[in-house]
């Protein structure tokens, strides 16, 4: 059994959206040149946007069902394929304009895969401009089990503990929805917090501290404590960085835990219990030792879910994980962790 | 070999406080006495006096360091040097003036602060105290005058390094800035970039958090973001003499960032051909950390495999001497770690960096 928990299928235009949007935003489409809204996150020519032998000669790879079956899910042995679509409606000012478009992306995401093969899952996209839409299309998108996970980006507009947010975190317990939070940003706010960088090196980098900032966010606001069964998924998040912050944040919470009575919870204890993180990119030690030091320091075998994050380069060949992660860590890597974090996979064994 | 018989050990992060802003007048012109009494000192934050995020003490400092005669914590030199200088053993101590000047928004009121400040230290703190040291504060959002400022005072022996906040308006690798990193390795002089500041932007890439706790862990991922943009603008490639020390924003984060930063380096190379050599090569040659605070895994071992990654002659102690989350360097490394590395952690790291001028 493998489970790819970060996929990212490629939404060509805004024009391969239009069956799913209705004449009044169509029309608005085509009026005003609404062409496209692949976001700076991932350029599309950057040699880490696609590998190099996934890339096409014309578009972006991943249309379709058939191409991401053929060159993301049997070469890796994959029985599952979690699609996270990054076309970049979370941009998007205008409320009703990025719910038309978040739906009609949850819609192609339903109709071009889900329905084609029946080793895909997908997470719902969402726009956190206006909580309350967010939630509707939760509803909406919930009541199809393939639907495995509630998605949105690193970088938004407040950070992701604040209580404004806290309607969305109620609607994937009900659910039964892990949070996916995706390298990548709304852009709300520059990449770093010292402002915008020169160069995109710089703004890949950065979705590093980003997803550190947020796992603190989601602490200090005491979302873990407000909805126990919650599930937080960090994807292309990176994972080396964990222990050092969670050091960091045991650290403050010892001095601080005043300012934030509802943590009863260390901050290890908290990831143990309720964080996952996708395997790739791994931001590895050049050494095995270090590698394997580095898995004491992090503590649990259940923290990472395997993942290829097709189509960025993350890797070469099949080479998903790096050497010395032993065999037994990998099985439950590939299976185990995913299906502990997806309860939604529970019907696909 | 204990703490207590190492000769003499090297605090690279003191805070000296004033009593009250009058005591800069003396160094200050007239008008802009006068216009600190009317506007006071604007920065990009919310309050006129202290913090947007309210610190967990008064003056986040010590409850026990409140001099005698009176005054906030860290202004008196006497106090300072009985309660932490003779008590801790401490041979060459650091001061880093957090004192509002730097981040000023109207620059010439911040040029003149940071200039006044300069003086204090030199006349009130290094002048009757020969462990002491002074930081240059320059007022680093007008580059140009911060490198003159560099320049008045490099042949000054008793100032050790140019200080800069870490919260800066643009990255700090920002080619708006590199006046002042010219001006530094001119002078010889290394540049300290200490937690804190007010750069305009939120404190997160996601916009304001809530807590002083938030802020605080922060800092850690902003320094990233720092060291980030120093290294791929390619100030080390223009200056390979520079010494950057990163202050008070932790280090165990820096295997993780060099091992990302490498790989990213790898596949993005083409973005940045004006970089020779690879992202860790850069800072495993220019950069040094300073501890406190000293994180706290359960296991303290760990913390010797952070050592042992990021080499043991890159990081040196610090106190942070007033604040509140004051490291003491008999409880400091709590995990096993030989003689040599003791010392190099103490003494010879900073000897190094700072001791060579």
């Amino acid at each position: 059994m493998r489970i790819d928990c970060d996929i990212h299928p490629g939404v060509s235009n805004t024009a391969a959206l239009f069956p799913w949007l209705n004449d009044h935003w169509r029309e608005l489409s085509v009026v005003r040149g609404i062409e496209d809204l692949a976001s700076i996150n991932y350029p599309d020519r950057s040699p880490l946007t696609v590998r190099s032998d996934w890339r096409v000669d014309k578009g972006r790879p991943g249309p379709d069902a058939a191409t991401i079956g053929r060159q993301c899910l049997d070469p890796f042995g994959s029985d599952i394929g979690i699609l996270n679509c990054l076309f970049g409606v979370q941009t998007l000012f205008a409320d009703d304009l990025a719910y038309a478009y978040v739906r009609a992306v949850n819609d192609w995401l339903r109709a071009e895969f889900l329905d084609r093969d029946p080793r895909f899952r997908a997470s719902i996209v969402i726009s956190l401009e206006n909580v309350e839409m967010a939630v509707d299309e939760i509803e909406r998108c919930a009541a199809d089990p393939r639907f495995v996970q509630i998605l949105v980006l690193a970088g938004t507009a407040h950070p992701l503990g604040k209580r404004l947010y806290w309607p969305i975190y109620k609607a994937a317990v009900k659910h039964n929805l892990p949070i996916g939070i995706h390298a990548g940003s709304e852009l709300r706010n520059p990449p770093t917090a010292l402002g915008w960088p020169s160069y995109y090196l710089e703004d890949y980098v950065a979705n590093a501290q980003g997803f550190q900032y947020q796992l603190t966010s989601l602490f200090t606001e005491g979302v873990f404590n407000r909805f126990p069964a919650l599930k937080v998924v960090l994807l292309e998040s990176g994972w080396t960085w964990l222990p050092p912050l969670l050091w960091r944040m045991a650290k403050y919470w010892a001095g601080l835990r005043f300012e934030i009575p509802w943590a009863d919870r260390s901050p290890a204890e908290v990831v143990r219990d309720q964080v996952r993180f996708s395997l790739t990119p791994v931001d590895a030690p050049p050494d095995v030792d270090q590698l394997r030091r580095l898995f004491d320091h992090l503590g649990s075998d259940q923290l990472l879910l395997f993942s290829t994050d097709w189509p960025h380069a993350q890797f070469a060949g099949t080479d998903v994980f790096p050497p010395g992660v032993d065999p037994a860590l990998q099985e439950a890597i590939c299976a185990a962790n995913p299906l502990a974090t997806y309860p939604r996979l529970g019907g696909a064994r | 070999m204990s703490v207590e018989r190492l000769p003499g050990i090297y605090d690279c992060d003191i805070h000296p406080a004033v009593r009250s802003m009058a005591d800069l007048e003396p160094w200050l012109e007239r008008r802009w006495i006068e216009h600190f009494r009317t506007y006071g000192a604007i920065r990009n934050q919310h309050y006129m006096s202290g913090a947007a995020y309210h610190k967990s003490q008064p003056n986040a400092s010590r409850r026990d360091a409140w001099p005698p005669e009176g005054g906030p914590q860290g202004s008196s030199l006497e106090f300072m040097r009985t309660q932490h200088l003779d008590q801790n053993g401490i041979g060459f101590g650091i001061l880093n003036p957090l004192v509002s000047s730097q981040g000023v928004r109207n620059l010439e009121h911040s040029a003149a602060l940071c200039r006044a400040i300069n003086h204090w230290q030199a006349e009130q703190w290094v002048a009757g105290e020969p462990r002491l040291h002074a930081s240059i504060v320059v007022p680093y959002e007008d580059p140009e005058t911060s490198a003159d400022e560099i320049r008045h005072w490099a042949g000054d022996r008793r100032f050790v390094q140019v200080l800069l906040l870490s919260r800066t308006s643009m990255p700090p690798g920002n080619k708006r800035y590199w006046p002042i990193y010219a001006a530094a390795a001119e002078a010889g002089l290394p540049v300290g970039i200490h937690a804190f500041g007010n750069s305009g932007w939120p404190v997160t890439s996601s916009g304001w958090p809530s807590f002083y706790m938030d802020e605080m862990v922060g800092h850690a991922q902003t320094s990233q973001s720092g060291l980030v943009s120093l290294v791929i603008e390619g100030v080390f490639e223009r200056w390979p003499e520079l010494k950057l020390v990163l202050i008070e924003s932790g280090f165990t984060w820096a295997p993780s960032l060099l091992w990302r930063l490498d790989r990213e380096f790898d596949i993005l190379r083409s973005e940045v051909p004006h970089l020779k050599l690879k992202p860790s090569d850069y800072i495993r040659r220019n950069v040094w950390w300073t501890s406190q605070p000293m994180d706290e895994p359960e296991n303290k071992r760990m913390l010797g495999d952070i050592f042992a990654w990021l080499g043991w002659d890159r990081i040196m102690f610090s106190s942070d001497y007033p604040h509140w989350d004051f490291d003491d360097p008999t409880r400091v490394i709590m995990f096993p770690a030989t003689d040599e590395q003791r010392r190099q952690f103490f003494v010879d790291n900073a000897r190094g960096v700072y001791g060579t001028r």
